[in-house]
């Protein structure tokens, strides 16, 4: 029971991970971003072949993983993203789809379409038996980074500088760039950033998801259940949001597996309809 | 558009007076509507050999010109549109499995569930952004999926519904029994293409298909002018599940099979694709679409046919960027759309 809630709890903290930079995309630009897969699924590949083929250690790859997906961020926010953050939400799907299923295919030739396997290092296998609980000790390191990653990322939107700026501009992109705040910048910083964080995301996860080509469409919609449920106007949403959505996911995969995904789904359709605007979203004067 | 004297009670009539005309010259028939029906027929007669592939551009112009009611005209944008068509799919090769071998009864139980599915969840669709409906059209489909998958004892599974045998068409010039050349399927279906085409025509040149897009331009000003928003997008919606429903249970009838498939997200994904390149909200963009997208989908095939889903996506991409409107209709090329 505890073991399962612990278990909930560390998927739902990488689902955090992977899809804190899909929220600030959806908050800051109103832009939906359903590619948002395809950076984790470039990180996981990463660390994978820097681990199977070059044979760096497990660790020196997380940090490698998280640049790779930055960089494609930068790579790609600048020369495709930008264009499409004032069009309709309709071409916004579409691109994205496009990129999916590009993102998809390019996997599939470049590595091949079987599930690629990583092997974590043997201080992290096995598990910690407590007297009422089995600690995963991989989980225990999941959760542990990511909480890091959570608190250090309140802290940087809270106290920092470029935190109030991209509070401010989430709140309201016109009068912050009135106010001589360069949105386009702090957007190509958040992007690199949320990219490299979903690139992080897939690295850890490499070992709890599985890595194949269609982890992006696979997973697409847990991101975008994160970001619908939890807001994208704060951190703690998407994270109740995310632990919420693992702790209930490994429970119903555990009790009902009959039903299958059916549980998540069906949650999802649930709180939307009660609260169209996310469970935790603040209400916001700024709509469209 | 004059203003009726008391907006609410009597906004039908007074503007039906006034309105006619106007709605009549709208819905005059041009010469490239009928040019686009009549090819239907004539690509039956005389193209018997591509009377399969002709088959699959029905059911797929047919499940665009559903979507493109709820996207094109109502603005809904939807990425779960497969939901309908794999429902539509599952009732028709059911009914024909346990019921009845009779297309026509298996088409009708189709459409009216499907139309019952679309009636009910249309309800999840009044609230909330673009996000919402996207995730809960989506969800819609995705649950669909997984009851489909798990109730194999019923739809079979992940194997798929087999051993589903239709029985002989019906129609005034007699009976004919569904043949390996597709020519009898084509048939079918375009005339359920037409049939449909001539039914969605009659409903967005009526006052109907106009608040539509009234309210798909702006919903706040169509409401304050007296149009209640909330029935008809439920309307809308349903009656794209309902067509939908038709295209889907085309499939399955033509082909004695239904999938899985039918609800993958690659399906909504592609319908989507295929109306966008047809173009929105003219009623033909579904049909051209089709037509189009598979044309270029059999000269990638040939070419490269592993990696036909990147083509697809570069294809998408560059649409978008160049601008969906204004790759596919030229003559609207002007500066800051």
């Amino acid at each position: 029971m505890l073991t399962l809630l612990f278990d909930g709890i560390a998927y739902g903290m990488l689902l955090f991970v992977l899809a804190v930079g899909l929220a600030v995309t959806l908050g800051l630009m109103n832009f939906i971003n359903l590619a948002h897969g395809a950076f984790a699924m470039a990180g996981g590949y990463v660390t994978v072949l820097l681990m199977n083929r070059a044979g760096v250690p497990f660790l020196a790859t997380l940090p490698l993983a998280f640049l790779a997906a930055a960089l494609l961020g930068g790579l790609l926010e600048p020369t495709l993203y930008r264009r499409m953050y004032g069009r309709p939400h309709l071409d916004q799907v579409l691109f994205s789809i496009g990129l999916v299923f590009m993102a998809i295919t390019a996997a599939d030739y470049l590595l091949g379409s079987s599930q690629q396997n990583i092997q974590v290092p043997p201080w992290l296998q096995g598990r910690l038996d407590l007297e009422w609980i089995g600690i995963g000790r991989y989980r225990l390191f999941v959760i542990v980074v990511c909480a890091l990653l959570a608190i250090a990322l309140q802290w940087m939107l809270a106290r920092t500088r470029f935190g109030s700026r991209l509070r401010a501009a989430v709140d309201d992109r016109r009068v912050a760039s009135g106010l001589g705040l360069d949105v386009n910048r702090i957007f190509l910083a958040t992007f690199v950033v949320g990219s490299g964080l979903a690139g992080l995301g897939g690295a850890l996860g490499a070992e709890v998801f599985g890595l194949d080509p269609t982890f992006p469409l696979k997973y697409m919609i847990y991101f975008l259940i994160v970001c619908a449920v939890g807001g994208t106007t704060t951190i703690t949403g998407p994270l109740l949001a995310a632990l919420l959505l693992g702790v209930a996911d490994v429970f119903g995969k555990y009790y009902a597996p009959k039903l299958g995904a059916f549980v998540v789904y069906a949650l999802m359709i649930a709180i939307l309809l009660v609260r169209p605007q996310g469970l935790f979203a603040r209400a916001s004067a700024r709509r469209g | 558009m004059t203003a009726p004297a008391t907006p609410a009670s009597s906004a039908a009539p007074a503007t039906s007076a006034a309105a006619a005309p106007a709605l009549a010259r709208d819905a005059r028939w041009r010469g490239w509507e009928l040019a686009t029906l009549a090819a239907l027929p004539i690509a039956w007669l005389a193209l018997p050999q591509q009377a399969l592939l002709l088959n699959e551009i029905a059911i797929l112009a047919l499940f665009a010109l559903s979507l493109d009611l709820v996207l094109g005209y109502a603005g809904i944008v939807s990425l779960g549109h497969a939901a309908f068509f794999g429902l539509g799919a599952y009732t028709a090769a059911l009914v024909a499995k346990h019921l009845t071998p009779d297309p026509w009864l298996g088409m009708a139980a189709a459409v009216a569930l499907s139309a019952l599915l679309g009636f009910l969840t249309s309800f999840l669709i009044l609230r909330g952004s673009d996000l919402t409906r996207l995730m809960v059209t989506l969800g819609v489909a995705l649950v669909l999926y997984e009851l489909a998958n798990q109730m194999d004892w019923l739809t079979g599974g992940a194997d798929g519904l087999q051993g589903v045998t239709i029985g002989a068409l019906w129609t005034p010039f007699g009976r004919f029994e569904f043949d390996l050349a597709g020519r009898v399927a084509f048939g079918y279906a375009a005339f359920l293409l037409l049939a449909c085409l001539l039914f969605m025509r009659r409903i967005v040149h009526s006052p109907f298909g106009f608040s539509l897009q009234a309210l798909r331009d702006n919903a706040l000003r169509a409401e304050s002018i007296g149009v209640f928003v909330q029935a008809r997008l439920v309307a809308a919606y349903t009656i794209g599940a309902a067509i939908a429903g038709v295209a889907g249970a085309l499939l399955a009838q033509t082909s004695g099979f239904a999938s899985l498939d039918v609800f993958d997200f690659h399906r909504s994904a592609e319908v989507l694709l295929v109306l966008v390149i047809g173009g929105t909200g003219y009623l033909y963009g579904g049909l051209y679409g089709a037509i189009a997208f598979k044309l270029l989908h059999d000269l990638v095939s040939a070419w490269t046919p592993q990696y036909w889903n990147f083509w697809l996506g570069a294809f998408l991409v560059v649409l978008v960027l160049v601008g969906r409107d204004r790759l596919v209709r030229p003559w609207t090329w002007r500066p800051g759309r």
